[in-house]
């Protein structure tokens, strides 16, 4: 017999609605429910992140008038800062988030293809975030060796959180990517296999490809850091030489002989480069939404986008060791890590250029969303740029392990994709339940944020480029480092502080809006894509009521010229267009 | 599956692929499971690839000279030390269960309840067999020989870390393998399958998990007794 696709079958099968409060909210296997518990965990403990980077940089800004930061403590924070940020926040918000919300949603299934593995997916991230958390309680404090981990010094004694501390971090990687896993599996073959009828690969929504994609490189980067994790475990709790090379300490010879430090940066890095774009590959896809929604256009060359995803998708398994130029190279390494790094800029700039031209021309509706999706591809072309300079060896030499490196990141990884998660929040708020957020609000939540984070990073790449080296507790009397440079920490740290009191306006937005924001009607922005067009909003569990949504076009006909309305939902087919008036946009 | 699409009317080749691929509802014509099963697979490679990686490194990294696996790896019944003579049998276990497991698809696409769950079984019996002598193996190593995760009297320390981590790892995959087995052999023989009309396609899929340990085996086998 030959396979009839579930999509086909949907009406054979029997929908259980969950009925008590427990099944509901807490085990629920509801793709979306599953959602807002991995977006609202993963915002909670980004908010620890937060506070964390708000004490080490009060140590930067004005050095040692606050008692409660020594060393140690200092190390520790900068570690888990970085930790929580790049993988416990946006890699699960992104994806255990946005994707749980929106692929199902998007794609016109009723779930995700396996639910219960689902619900275990966010479970066991919610214990991966607990034996983080726990690692700052247990004697000798959290592991400061960096987020980076590096061996031998991660697992030597005089780093902070020796004893137990890298033990639950990398107890909590581990368990970080079974769950990441069992949430992956499920994305990619929804994504692949359980689409509703006319919904063809090149038809999804570009949020729904940015995530599939960045699922994809999760499941085969991740596999690198539970390596490096087990065997850093093995080094730390039984002794074995992995990475230890021969040591002298403090004047003693170590027991251990002949393991290879280089070759955990190597693991690492095999997994660090791809997660960089784990957590660009979504903010794309998400960001190229909310870009044509609210400039009422299509995206300017879907394809192009489609491909580009793909093509960055891959370069960005080739590129990895541009992370270790000082580490030691052979040179020829050098030269190829630099080429493939630069050619991954020509797919990244080519998608900068088509959101810029979605907008040419466009009927820009300058919503909160749209605020924050122009503020991306300032940020992102400004981060993409500086990354130009550290992806060539001879550049990259004088500004490694400088703020300047710091400041890249954090404008291309750390602020562009957090301002498309703000987007992509109000963006689905309505959708998420049913009312409107406070636009007032959401405005000086914008401002204040997208102008701190400038004020916070520009001067930062100065601080990089007059050699000011990054991770120092103090920099002391040094003479490389003027005055105006130590005035620029304190007001860095300033902008630092007005940014972490800015997200108090968004958590109240959010809380607020659940109560008294205005009721939103199912699609208050007039898109086109199929998570607009559910029957009830905020749509019930089995998500399209008694039939499967039809899909009939792209995500993407906004504005069509010789059609009545400036959008054109998927749902509709050709011979139901309504036809009357011209907007004018090709004009 | 390539019979099933042909017999859809769907055309093969790199053209069938363009079609899997811009179509809608699904790109591969096959049940979630084994969709599912594929990519977990194209996962846990990269998780076997870069403990070989590793393992590799860290022998060309290492200061002390490497054992030589011959030696280590041999066993006496009598006379002469016979080399890798354990491996060899175990290995021939594991490619023999590979054969079992392929019947046992066969027998369940042919509806044959009964064939299916003793294949089924006779493969977990296998499979443990090869972690029982696995157990064996690493037992006269640790008791026998003195090998330990952090020194071994043959040479460098990496030796014994990189044996124990990786045959560790292995081992547990099969040891998982044997258990997944056996529950789905039992759901095959008490008719769980029949019910939900599933044409015993979750035997496949376990097949798709055992042969691809077999297969990791087989570069364990030559990357690390042969090498």
């Amino acid at each position: 017999m030959a396979y009839v696709s579930i999509a086909d079958r949907d009406h054979e099968v029997e929908h259980h609605d969950p009925d008590t409060f427990i099944s509901k909210y807490v085990w629920s296997q509801d793709h979306k429910v599953i959602a807002i518990q991995y977006g609202v965990l993963a915002i909670l403990i980004g908010l620890v992140g937060m506070l964390l980077s708000s004490a080490f940089r009060l140590q930067l800004g004005f050095p040692d008038m606050f008692e409660f930061i020594n060393p140690e403590n200092y190390y520790q924070f900068v570690t888990i800062h970085g930790m929580i940020m790049v993988i416990y926040l946006l890699t699960a918000l992104f994806l255990g988030g946005f994707g749980n919300y929106l692929i199902p949603l998007q794609l016109g299934s009723r779930d995700m293809v396996f639910p219960f593995m689902n619900m275990l997916s966010v479970w066991v991230y919610a214990l991966s975030v607990l034996i983080l958390v726990a690692s700052f309680f247990v004697p000798g404090g959290a592991t400061g060796a960096g987020w980076t981990l590096y061996p031998p010094h991660a697992i030597s004694p005089g780093t902070p959180g020796t004893d137990w501390g890298i033990v639950l971090m990398l107890l909590s990687l581990a368990v970080f990517i079974v769950a990441f896993t069992m949430g992956g599996l499920n994305y990619v073959t929804t994504v692949l296999q359980a689409r509703c009828k006319g919904m063809t690969l090149m038809r999804m929504p570009l949020s729904v490809w940015g995530i599939f994609m960045a699922t994809i490189l999760g499941l085969l980067a991740f596999p690198a850091l539970l390596v490096s994790a087990i065997m850093m475990l093995f080094d730390k709790l039984l002794g074995t030489s992995f990475f230890m090379p021969a040591m002298i300490q403090a004047g003693v010879a170590t027991d251990t002989v002949g393991g290879s430090p280089v070759l955990f940066q190597h693991l690492f890095w095999f997994f660090g480069h791809p997660e960089v774009y784990i957590v660009a590959l979504p903010a794309f896809g998400l960001v190229s939404d909310l870009l044509s929604t609210h400039a009422r256009k299509n995206i300017f060359g879907y394809r192009m986008m489609v491909w580009a995803i793909i093509a960055i998708g891959g370069l960005s398994f080739i590129v990895w060791a541009h992370h270790m130029y000082v580490s030691g190279m052979n040179p020829y390494f050098g030269f190829f890590f630099a080429t493939t790094t630069l050619i991954i800029a020509v797919p990244t700039a080519l998608k900068v250029y088509n959101w810029v031209l979605t907008l040419w021309q466009g009927n820009i509706h300058l919503r909160v969303p749209m605020l924050f999706a122009i503020a991306f591809i300032f940020t992102f072309t400004h981060g993409g740029l500086t990354g130009l300079f550290l992806g060539n060896v001879t550049i990259d030499l004088p500004l490694s392990d400088t703020y300047f490196v710091v400041a890249h990141f954090h404008m291309v990884m750390g602020v562009s994709p957090v301002l498309v998660v703000f987007g992509a929040i109000y963006h689905w708020y309505p959708k998420m339940t049913g009312r409107m957020y406070n636009e007032t609000l959401g405005k000086w939540h914008f401002w204040l944020t997208f102008l701190g984070t400038y004020s916070l990073y520009l001067p930062m790449h100065y601080l990089g480029f007059l050699g000011v080296p990054r991770r120092y507790f103090a920099m002391g009397n040094t003479e490389f480092m003027p005055d105006s440079a130590v005035t620029l920490n304190a007001s860095m740290t300033i902008s630092a502080l007005i940014i972490a009191a800015t997200q108090l306006i968004f958590i109240y937005n959010m809380i607020w809006s659940l109560k008294h924001g205005e009721k939103s009607g199912g699609n208050p922005w007039k898109s086109t894509s199929l998570e607009w067009q559910t029957p009830d909003t905020p749509p019930k569990h089995g998500n399209w009521g008694h039939s499967l949504p039809e899909v009939h076009r792209w995500a993407y006909d906004y504005s069509v010229p010789g059609q009545a309305e400036d959008f054109t939902p998927q749902t509709v087919p050709e011979s139901e267009v309504p036809v009357g008036r011209d907007h004018g946009v090709d004009s | 599956m390539s019979d099933a699409a042909t017999m859809d009317g769907l055309p093969g080749g790199t053209k069938g692929v363009v079609t899997d691929f811009s179509a809608d509802r699904q790109a591969f014509h096959v049940p979630w499971g084994k969709a599912m099963m594929w990519i977990f697979l194209l996962s846990d490679t990269f998780i076997f690839s870069c403990f070989l990686v590793g393992y590799m490194h860290v022998r060309m990294a290492a200061t002390d000279p490497w054992p030589f696996p011959s030696e280590v790896f041999a066993l006496s019944f009598g006379g002469d030390p016979i080399p890798l003579i354990l491996i060899a049998i175990m290995t021939f276990i594991l490619i023999t269960s590979s054969g079992t497991m392929a019947l046992a698809v066969n027998m369940g696409y042919r509806k044959n309840k009964k064939a299916t769950f003793w294949l089924m079984v006779a493969t977990a019996i296998l499979g443990a067999s090869f972690v029982g002598m696995q157990a064996f193996e690493w037992t006269k190593l640790i008791v026998d020989e003195g090998v330990r995760p952090w020194g071994n009297p043959f040479g460098a320390a990496q030796f014994g870390s990189s044996f124990f981590m990786i045959t560790g790892f292995h081992g547990m995959h099969v040891s998982a393998g044997v258990i997944y087995l056996l529950v789905v052999a039992n759901r095959v023989r008490n008719g769980f399958y029949e019910q939900r009309g599933d044409n015993y396609e979750i035997v496949e899929i376990a097949g798709l998990y055992w042969h691809f340990v077999d297969l990791v085996w087989v570069f364990i086998f030559a990357f690390f007794y042969l090498w």
